[in-house]
């Protein structure tokens, strides 16, 4: 087994077990720290793919940014350990047959397609933050233009939603 | 060197969890972040394919999912203060009302 492959088997685990330990955490906080685990093992997978810009912005906008603001409203909402009634038993009942359901379509669409992707040379030169700049400023300069528009909405979503009603 | 069917397994089974815990947790920060596993799946599906055809297309999209997430989780996350301000509880099981 070479060390990439072994690095790999060692992050793949590690994100499966933290998607495993989301599940099956009580307290939302926990849930939140088992994720952070995943990025973190998905941005390790990015570098070994060679996409070391993705990497780094895994790492800094979902490992950072957005895990800290749902730390930041757990705490924030004191939510304390969840609570199951007698509906989320029935969403077990329809919710077991359907999720198995959809992963046997995917293992299906998986096992069907026969044409292995043919990997591209290794070279070095193709997955670099420049080849990344490049595209994103001229191919595809209209849809990041939207994007900002987007946030700036989003920002003003988020202030009308989150604001007190004053009297 | 690593078969790129090995990444497409890993980003299908890290979906299919995204999916129970949406169907199974009760919490609705726990819910909306089952959403983010979705989505992070899906971002590795792509970088693995962009990999494997030499193209830089799928880093860009990735990038772009990011961006739309970030997005998202701010929207969300102010509607989950609205329901814990106005319901006094994170259940979704009590979110059943469209009135307050």
């Amino acid at each position: 087994m070479s060390p990439q492959l072994a690095v790999f088997f060692v992050l793949a685990a590690l994100s499966v077990l933290g998607a495993v330990s989301l599940i099956f955490q009580k307290h939302p906080i926990h849930s939140a720290l088992s994720l952070i685990v995943v990025m973190v093992s998905l941005a390790g997978l990015y570098l070994l793919l060679g996409a070391e810009f993705v990497a780094a912005v895994q790492i800094i906008v979902y490992g950072g940014a957005i895990m800290v603001l749902f730390v930041f409203v757990i705490m924030l909402l004191n939510a304390g350990a969840e609570e199951h009634t007698n509906i989320s038993k029935m969403a077990g009942v329809a919710g077991i047959p359907l999720t198995v359901a959809l992963a046997g379509f995917i293992a299906a669409a998986i096992a069907r397609s026969n044409e292995t992707v043919q990997a591209a040379a290794q070279t070095g030169a193709v997955a670099s933050t420049k080849g990344i700049s490049n595209m994103l400023f001229k191919d595809f300069v209209y849809p990041f233009e939207l994007t900002s528009f987007l946030i700036l909405v989003a920002i003003l979503g988020a202030i009308v939603l989150a604001q007190r009603e004053n009297e | 060197m690593i078969p790129t069917n090995y990444f497409i397994i890993l980003s299908a089974v890290l979906f299919g969890l995204g999916v129970i815990a949406f169907v199974f947790k009760r919490n609705i920060i726990t819910i909306f972040m089952s959403i983010e596993l979705m989505l992070n799946a899906v971002n590795l599906a792509f970088v693995a394919f962009s990999q494997a055809l030499g193209k830089l297309d799928g880093q860009v999209f990735v990038l772009f999912v990011i961006v739309v997430a970030a997005a998202e989780a701010t929207v969300g996350l102010g509607i989950i203060i609205l329901i814990a301000r106005n319901r006094r509880s994170l259940n979704v099981e009590r979110v059943d009302l469209l009135k307050l």
